[in-house]
């Protein structure tokens, strides 16, 4: 499972980043950066309730690499 | 047989099946013509398994270095009306829109004497798009075709029925309906089959638009424009989303994504803009850059953050800060704008970069009194 954010969406206060210290970082205007790597079985909870607290709903976490 | 791209045909379309037509397609090897050279067949038959099929020839070409999309429908309308009919038939389409720039008048006064001569069975019209950069990416005109702004969304047309299609591929379709998909190997590599539409802008004797066969040596390509009118500094091949490369490495290569691929670059937009020496390449560069800024979306973070930072730093000559832009920008956005501007300046730096140290040390060698880089005016969306 990868991460992933859809840019037109996303507004860019990173609130995503404050619940995913570990796997997401800001770039420098304050815009997410998804991880390359997919999703280890371990974060997916972590991660299922970032993509639920996105207030742009931004976020999904998708099954295929595109 | 001598009938090509540009030269109009008075044979009518033969009526062939579906199945067979896209067969001949498949066979012909035929690959998008808009920039991203995907396999034509592929694209066709998605469209056909989805119902209320809707075929888009797109003839926006809201590139300011390409004019061959507007060339062809000038000079042959009709054979474009044809290949959007065969792409019809093939999808089941009963559809087509016809989307043109809005400011080219020829342009839309040839295609609309082509489609009142004829209706085939097809509803036909004709839209009139903003001509902007994106404006033209499929989800982008997709979206100015249903109401919206010409930005891009993130659907896949063609997984919802769309068939957006450049007008250059829709021509080779009407070609290869008629003369089959051999002939339409017999010109080109056997990788890269087939003719391409070409403008060559720059430092050639008569600048314009031409057919090459794929696999022409880059400097036989420049001879059909006349030849060099001036010592080449550099050339960018691919567009404004494409890549500068030094002028020695690009023309002794033939036209082909093939030979291109090593120098990370690709025919992309065929177009071909041959720099003068006089000409300084950082200041032609910085004003595609700032132009590709402006014609950002203005949607996503890192494209309407990024491209200014990124024209900033190249006005500004500053290598650190752009090698730390790059990554922060390309493939960030929901289209390719931002991927195809980092490269664009990528390239500036790189084959510029002894230009750059002199800059650097106050002395810049161009001395041309006019840029050489074309750029785009509207600042409409909708
Ligand atoms: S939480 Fe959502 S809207 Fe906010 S920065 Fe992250 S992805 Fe963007
Ligand atoms: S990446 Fe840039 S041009 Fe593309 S949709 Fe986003 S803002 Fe618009």
């Amino acid at each position: 499972m990868k991460l992933r954010v859809n840019p037109i969406l996303c507004d860019g206060y990173g609130h995503c980043a404050e619940l995913l210290p570990e796997l997401v970082e800001l770039d420098e205007w304050g815009y997410p950066i998804m991880p390359r790597e997919p999703v280890s079985r371990s974060l997916e909870p972590a991660v299922r309730h970032a993509v639920k607290m996105c207030p742009r709903l931004a976020l999904s976490l998708e099954k295929r690499a595109r | 047989m001598s009938a090509r791209l540009l030269a109009p045909i008075d044979t009518p379309l033969p009526r062939r099946r579906r199945a067979e037509l896209l067969a001949e397609i498949e066979a012909s090897g035929l690959t998008g013509r808009g920039g991203a050279a995907f396999p034509t067949a592929l694209k066709l038959a998605a469209v056909a398994r989805t119902r209320n099929a809707v075929v888009v020839a797109n003839g926006t070409e809201g590139e300011p270095a390409s004019w061959k999309d507007k060339v062809l429908l000038a000079e042959n309308a009709h054979l474009v009306v044809d290949g959007a009919m065969v792409a019809a038939r093939i999808v089941g389409a009963r559809r087509i829109i016809f989307a043109v720039g809005r400011e080219n008048r020829t342009v839309r006064k040839r295609l609309e004497r082509a489609l009142a001569g004829r209706s085939d069975g097809f509803d036909c019209f004709l839209e009139a798009v903003p001509d902007r950069f994106v404006a033209g990416e499929e989800s982008a005109l997709v979206n100015h075709l249903n109401g919206g702004p010409a930005k891009p969304t993130m659907q896949k047309p063609y997984e919802r029925g769309v068939l957006v299609q450049n007008v250059e591929t829709l021509a080779n379709l009407g070609l290869i309906a008629r003369y089959g998909a051999e002939w339409f190997r017999e010109r080109g590599t056997a990788d890269e089959p087939g003719t391409v539409l070409i403008t060559v802008l720059g430092a050639v004797r008569s600048p314009g638009v031409a057919e090459v066969e794929l696999g022409t040596p880059m400097r036989d390509v420049l001879q059909r424009f006349g030849g060099l009118s001036a010592l080449p500094n550099a050339v960018l091949v691919g567009g404004y989303f494409g890549t500068w490369m030094r002028a020695h490495d690009a023309l002794d290569l033939p036209l082909s994504d093939a030979a291109l691929k090593p120098f990370g670059a690709s025919l992309g937009a065929r177009s071909i803009v041959v720099l003068p020496q006089d000409a300084c390449g950082l200041a032609e560069s910085a004003r595609v850059a700032r132009y590709l800024a402006e014609e950002s979306a203005g949607q996503c973070g890192p494209c309407v953050f990024g491209l200014p930072a990124m024209a900033d730093a190249l006005e500004t000559l500053d290598v650190d800060r752009l090698r730390r832009l790059a990554p922060q920008i390309s493939g960030r956005g929901a289209c390719a704008h931002p991927n195809g501007a980092t490269r664009f300046v990528a390239s500036a730096v790189d084959v510029f970069a002894d230009e750059i140290v002199r800059h650097h040390a106050g002395r810049c060698t161009g001395s041309a009194r006019s840029p050489v880089l074309p750029l785009g005016s509207s600042r409409e969306w909708r």
